[in-house]
């Protein structure tokens, strides 16, 4: 087996509605058997790019290779080779779980006696067999993610596109996911994903690409993209919403997480940087403080020039 | 590798819908309710006044005569109803994520328009049975043998067929639900203007010119001719071509529409 041949090769990839450039050339190449994450705020593109790999949207320009079919002239191959779980749920919600599993594997043209017992593996492998008879309507939204996951499973896709897997679940369910992610990686799937959350590039992907307004800003693995930034941040943790508030007047380059009363100040790494931090600190509303090295928010951050959290889709380049 | 599999793809979302009918039966319980109040408001409400003026009874038509008039009317009527139910639900359909789904994978694309139009040919099945049920209930007779019978069914299945091709466009053209449900009302509004509830030659004449030709008009009338055991004429042979020319255009229109990527 050759690690070598790429599962995605994208070379020139435009898109653009009208005036506004949606995607402006983006790279990328992902060898087989590799996660790779897209990672990118609201309105950066990561969904376009899934879209148009997926066969769902016509780029306007650039060199396309999907498990190396071509994605605007071998359609069927590229679709025969992916499997894509969106971020809005692709499952039938009048349907039972079985039921949609079965139109799954019906679709994917299996026989009888396989698409019978594949069924029944998956609803146990997702965690599923409780609620296999019951409509699909009624699920949570963890239950529906797995379902969906479980539907793009079934067919034995060797490439999945999986778009924001994780938006809205709960961390139990975020970390099943991953285990799921995981397992087909060790099976020799190629996954492409796209998250907002910088834990999840780094927690599974190979490689990660930055995308900010339609283009790719900074490519690597996690520990590259790091290493890129100096330093790290001094992370504050307040007792109360005043104390929290009043430092962060004084830092203005901070971020701030009011729900939990932590302040986030970039720290060059320097003594005299730290000192400086605990200047303007007073211990009558500081609970604790931690010294981190970069996590992918500072490297986004040093990146975009804004952070990863803030929508950024108005200051797309003409 | 496509075109292999659109029958068995087709018969997959058959039955997916098949399904749906079953979990979701309140849409088609009002569908199947509107034709037969309209058969129990033409034939209680207006049949003892419309009977008398029914041709060739002399003003001897009774409210029965009434009924078997209209029965054929409210055949196809009830067949536009499912119609009109298919338009909503092809709408609905669309707003799925599942579809999205189903345009990423290696399946006969047209197979999840097929699966809507088969499944609603099903249903139109089912409630033609019913109303006909209640025609005879209310004391529709027929001299009719079961060859005219067989006629009959057939010509409902393929008007069936060729409306909801109609409707399945309609509701990929509709941008909302609401549109959806709109727009196909003058398909359950056009027997009223046709042969199907009191004969043309009562209206005036610009209007009786259109009732005369309009495609429903060479439906019901063979459609009559059928279940009252009287003989077919011309009109089998303009009503079928109608049908075709509907289901074929349908077909085209929404398959275009289906096709087309998705304007995000």
């Amino acid at each position: 087996m050759t690690a070598t041949k790429p599962a995605i090769e994208v070379a020139g990839l435009t898109k653009s509605y009208g005036d506004h450039t949606v995607l402006d050339g983006v790279d990328l190449t992902v060898p087989e058997g590799t996660v790779y994450a897209l990672l990118g705020p609201n309105g950066a593109g990561k969904t376009t790019i899934v879209n148009i790999l997926s066969t769902l949207l016509t780029p306007d320009d650039g060199e396309i290779r999907i498990a190396g079919f071509e994605v605007r002239r071998e359609h069927a191959g590229v679709r025969a080779a992916i499997g894509v779980t969106g971020q809005f749920s692709a499952i039938d919600e009048l349907l039972t779980g079985r039921e949609n599993l079965r139109l799954m594997a019906d679709l994917a043209h299996l026989d009888r006696a396989t698409a019978t017992t594949d069924v029944t593996v998956m609803l146990e492998r997702f965690d599923l067999v409780d609620a296999a008879d019951r409509r699909a309507q009624t699920y949570s939204g963890g239950m529906k993610r797995r379902l969906d996951l479980a539907m793009t499973l079934i067919a034995r896709p060797r490439l999945i596109f999986l778009d924001e897997p994780t938006s809205g679940l709960d961390p139990r369910s975020r970390r099943d996911l991953w285990a799921i992610v995981r397992e087909q990686v060790a099976n020799g799937v190629t996954v492409l994903l796209t998250t907002q959350y910088l834990d999840e590039a780094d927690q599974l992907a190979d490689r990660i690409g930055v995308l900010d307004g339609g283009r790719l800003v900074a490519e690597g693995t996690a520990a590259e993209l790091k290493r890129r930034v100096s330093g790290g941040h001094v992370s504050v943790q307040f007792t109360d919403a005043a104390g929290l508030t009043a430092s962060a007047a004084a830092y203005p380059e901070a971020t701030t997480d009011a729900e939990a009363l932590t302040l986030k100040m970039p720290n060059d790494g320097s003594i005299a940087g730290l000192r400086r931090v605990l200047d303007g600190l007073d211990d009558d509303n500081v609970a604790g403080l931690k010294v981190e090295s970069a996590d992918l928010d500072d490297v986004f951050l040093a990146l975009t020039g804004h952070a990863a959290e803030a929508p950024a889709s108005e200051e797309i380049p003409a | 590798m496509n075109t292999n599999y659109t029958v068995r793809d087709s018969a997959t979302m058959l039955r997916r819908n098949l399904l749906h009918i079953r979990r979701y039966p309140s849409l088609s319980i009002m569908l199947v309710a509107q034709p037969i109040l309209f058969l129990l408001l033409f034939v209680y409400v207006f049949g003892g006044t419309l009977g008398p003026g029914l041709p060739g009874q002399e003003g001897a038509g009774s409210r029965c005569d009434y009924l078997v008039f209209i029965t054929p009317g409210i055949l196809i009527m009830t067949v536009a109803s499912v119609a009109l139910g298919t338009a909503i639900s092809t709408a609905t359909d669309m707003t799925t994520g599942i579809i999205a789904r189903f345009r990423t994978m290696d399946i006969a694309r047209v197979s999840v328009l097929t699966g809507h139009v088969l499944g609603a040919v099903t249903k139109t099945g089912f409630a033609v049975v019913i109303v006909t049920v209640f025609a005879f209930l209310l004391g529709f007779r027929s001299d009719a043998g079961p060859l005219a019978w067989l006629g009959a069914i057939g010509l409902l299945i393929l008007i069936a067929f060729s409306l909801t091709w109609l409707t399945v466009g309609m509701g990929l053209a509709a941008d909302s639900v609401e549109t959806a449900s709109n727009t196909p009302i003058f398909l359950v509004l056009l027997p009223f203007i046709s042969s199907g509830f009191v004969p043309t030659d009562a209206m005036p004449a610009g209007l009786r010119h259109f009732a005369e030709n309009q495609p429903f008009t060479s439906m019901i009338d063979t459609l009559r001719a059928l279940v009252t055991g009287a003989p077919t004429d011309s009109d089998l042979w303009l009503a079928i071509g109608w049908c075709v020319l509907i289901a074929l255009l349908g077909y085209l229109w929404s398959r275009r529409l289906f096709l087309r990527v998705p304007a995000k």
